[in-house]
């Protein structure tokens, strides 16, 4: 029998009542961590589930508006009576987290070592121990290992879970199969080889001769001591790339595209919505931050903005005698004006090429919401909550 | 550490950094332009592959074999592959080229695994560009502020890592050439909003804390115009109640209230913007130099970006 046709949502709350994982992406400083936050708080108080949002770098104000510690994968619950003290009584649990790379690392480790001694090894490795505390492309990974984590854990109906601030929005999308990549790869093992059984072979020694020269024995050995160690771990790896890779792919999931209509963030949540799309990830919403008012671009105005702007001294003589009390400096009066006028216009050139920008995102997906320009930046839950009721229905 | 007290293009090697989205890529193109302007033959590399400099300049894909774009001004996009060839071209005088295959493959995974190799190569290539002095100026379109110190701490950490070897003494020259505030310097670009105003003041505090490389200037863009002096604001004021706008739309049309609601928007962009702005001046060290380009209405991408900014960072710069 065939069921009622499926209909998308055309909200954010119907969207965020049917998935379990949404993914906030976007270019760098177009509001994505606030999205992801505002969004999770929305859900908490509306949808009466209990939500986790997961988040990588955010601002320390909006951390400690949450109650976020610093550093730590600990999940804290963020206080029902904050909900009630802002008016929107909670009806479900809002729980953040932020993620630490070099712990989320050292766990992973943990878990896929085959014994002791190996985990030992690894984490005391000086390659291992830079590539996690210094180097910092290794995020993109372990913020989606987490999440998958979190996820198979069972404790959350919904998780938000924010991006790393990455230019690139999809490197994060493709690291669980560099990952995959990287193990299963024959050069791999082909590199540790000689190290393993200690006879460097024939094929193999000019390789060798010139890596000696250019890194010193010592380092050579340190990098073959890393990828033998990691090699006892590869099926551990490769089956949670794979698991993670899936989970994201999965109706489970839907991604939320964050961007401004600035020009080059625009264009990045273009490639981004394509690219999503090409590849059959459940693209959910569009969120717009910091779009200027529609008023900007009303012809009514545009008039009057020019007469001020050309004419304003001409119009302030008999304006300032309008006034009351009449104005005595018809001069300053005009400036005031000439300023008005021409401050419009410029902020209408800004309004119209968002407008054109808004209009060049073509496949946009059924939900897509506009949020002003907000005076300040928002690092409160009162403040999250509006953000979220702007979004939200 | 000391701070050089040379102008920002009078040194070799620039490193352009700031957060994401707040035109990091247009002000590293427009020191370009106007160095290469003054007379300075210059180098614009960006770091980032999927990084969008050749807008700037109003040119085709770049390369890692640098392009001229306007008479003097080079432009070229990082490859760390390319880079390890040339590396390996340059110091190992074995004809290697057929075993070169396997060995940038290896690399290429080592690279990936282990990203600081990336990195060192990166800086690396940019570091031998000025040592060669094949430019008077290498101007870098750098990793955002989240990644930028792993970057340039690059050498330091490889040398923690390699104790011997042909690295070893690479590392050590590049190191001299970045610790020495008259030829490399950090410029971190912001934009006066609460958090690039935050990770600004972190990231100065990080580079001095993680590393000894001077920060030559702090680039504020996209400063929104102050539409009033004192004694304009007030009349705005008087304009802006009910009776006011109410005159005013007789004086110029019914669509004039429209109009002061769109200078009232501008006001208080401008107001929360300048808290910003305060924060930043004083959460600085008072030696850090810092420069203001204007919010371009016009413009705000491309061929034209450019010159404006290069433009107004010249006035600001005192030329």
């Amino acid at each position: 029998m065939a069921g009622p046709e499926p209909v998308a949502p055309a909200t954010l709350e119907q969207l965020c009542a049917a998935k379990e994982v949404v993914v906030s992406t976007g270019s760098g400083g177009v509001g994505k961590t606030t999205t992801a936050a505002a969004i999770g708080a929305a859900a908490a108080a509306h949808l009466g589930v209990k939500v986790l949002v997961l988040t990588v770098d955010p601002a320390r104000r909006l951390a400690s508006a949450l109650g976020l510690e610093r550093f730590g994968n600990v999940e804290t619950r963020v206080p029902a009576e904050a909900f009630t003290a802002a008016g929107v009584p909670a009806e479900g649990e809002l729980w953040v987290a932020m993620l630490d790379t070099k712990q989320s690392w050292d766990d992973l480790v943990r878990l896929h070592a085959p014994d002791e001694a190996t985990r030992d090894a690894i984490l005391a490795n000086p390659l291992y121990q830079n590539i996690t505390g210094k180097f910092v492309q290794s995020h993109d990974y372990v913020a989606m290992e987490r999440l998958y984590e979190i996820h198979r854990s069972g404790r959350y109906d919904l998780i938000v879970v924010d991006t790393p601030p990455t230019r690139n929005a999809i490197d994060f999308l493709e690291a669980p199969d560099r990952m995959a990549d990287f193990f299963s790869s024959r050069l791999l093992r082909w590199l540790i080889t000689p190290y393993r059984s200690r006879l460097v072979s024939f094929a193999s020694k000019p390789f060798y001769n010139v890596a000696d020269r250019i890194l010193g024995t010592q380092f050579l050995e340190d990098i073959a001591e890393f990828f033998m160690l990691f090699q006892t771990m590869y099926d551990g790896f490769v089956e949670r790339a794979r698991a993670v890779t899936t989970l994201l792919g999965s109706p489970q999931t839907t991604f939320v595209v964050v961007s401004t209509l600035e020009v080059a963030p625009a264009r990045e949540a273009e490639f981004f919505l394509e690219l999503l799309g090409e590849r059959g990830y459940h693209v959910g919403a569009l969120v717009l931050n910091k779009v200027l008012p529609r008023f900007l671009l009303e012809p009514d105005a545009t008039d009057a903005a020019r007469r001020l702007a050309h004419g304003g001294a001409e119009l302030a003589g008999p304006l300032a005698a309008e006034l009351d009390p009449p104005v005595d400096d018809a001069a300053t009066l005009g400036r005031v004006l000439t300023e008005v006028g021409e401050s419009f216009l410029n902020y209408q050139v800004v309004a119209r090429r968002e407008a054109e920008q808004r209009s060049e995102l073509a496949a946009t997906p059924e939900v897509t919401v506009s949020v002003p320009f907000f005076d300040d930046d928002i690092h409160s839950l009162p403040g999250l909550l509006r953000l979220g009721d702007r979004i939200w229905r | 550490m000391t701070r050089s007290s040379l102008g920002l293009l009078e040194r070799k090697l620039l490193f352009v950094t700031g957060k994401g989205g707040v035109g990091k890529t247009s002000v590293a193109s427009a020191i370009g332009l106007l160095a290469a302007e003054r007379g300075r033959r210059t180098l614009v590399c960006e770091v980032d592959a999927k990084g969008n400099l050749a807008d700037f300049f109003g040119v085709g894909p770049l390369r890692f074999e640098p392009t001229e774009v306007r008479p003097g001004l080079f432009a070229m996009a990082m490859d760390t592959e390319e880079s390890l060839k040339e590396y390996l071209r340059l110091n190992l005088k074995v004809p290697l080229l057929a075993k070169l295959g396997p060995l940038a493959r290896t690399f290429d995974f080592v690279a990936n695994a282990a990203p600081g190799v990336k990195e060192i190569l990166t800086v690396g290539k940019l570091a031998y560009e000025v040592r060669e002095r094949h430019y008077d100026l290498v101007v870098v379109d750098a990793s955002a502020t989240g990644h930028v110190v792993g970057q340039l701490a690059s050498p330091v950490a490889i040398n923690d890592l390699v104790k011997v070897g042909l690295v070893r003494s690479q590392t050590d020259w590049m190191i001299d050439i970045l610790t020495d505030a008259d030829t490399t310097g950090v410029v971190v670009v912001t934009v006066p909003e609460e958090m690039p105003t935050a990770e600004t003041l972190e990231l100065i505090e990080r580079l001095g804390a993680e590393t000894d490389i001077d920060v030559a200037s702090v680039v504020v863009n996209r400063v929104l115009p102050e539409l009033f002096g004192r004694s304009e604001e007030e009349l705005f004021d008087r304009l802006s109640t009910p009776a006011g706008r109410e005159a005013l739309e007789a004086a110029a049309g019914a669509g004039a209230g429209t109009v002061l609601e769109g200078a009232e928007l501008a006001v208080r962009l401008r107001r929360s913007r300048v808290g910003h702005l305060n924060r930043l001046r004083e959460g600085l060290p008072a030696d850090v130099p810092l420069l203001y380009l204007p919010f371009l209405f016009h413009r705000s991408h491309g061929v034209r970006a450019t010159s404006v900014i290069a433009e107004s960072l010249g006035a600001e710069l005192g030329f």
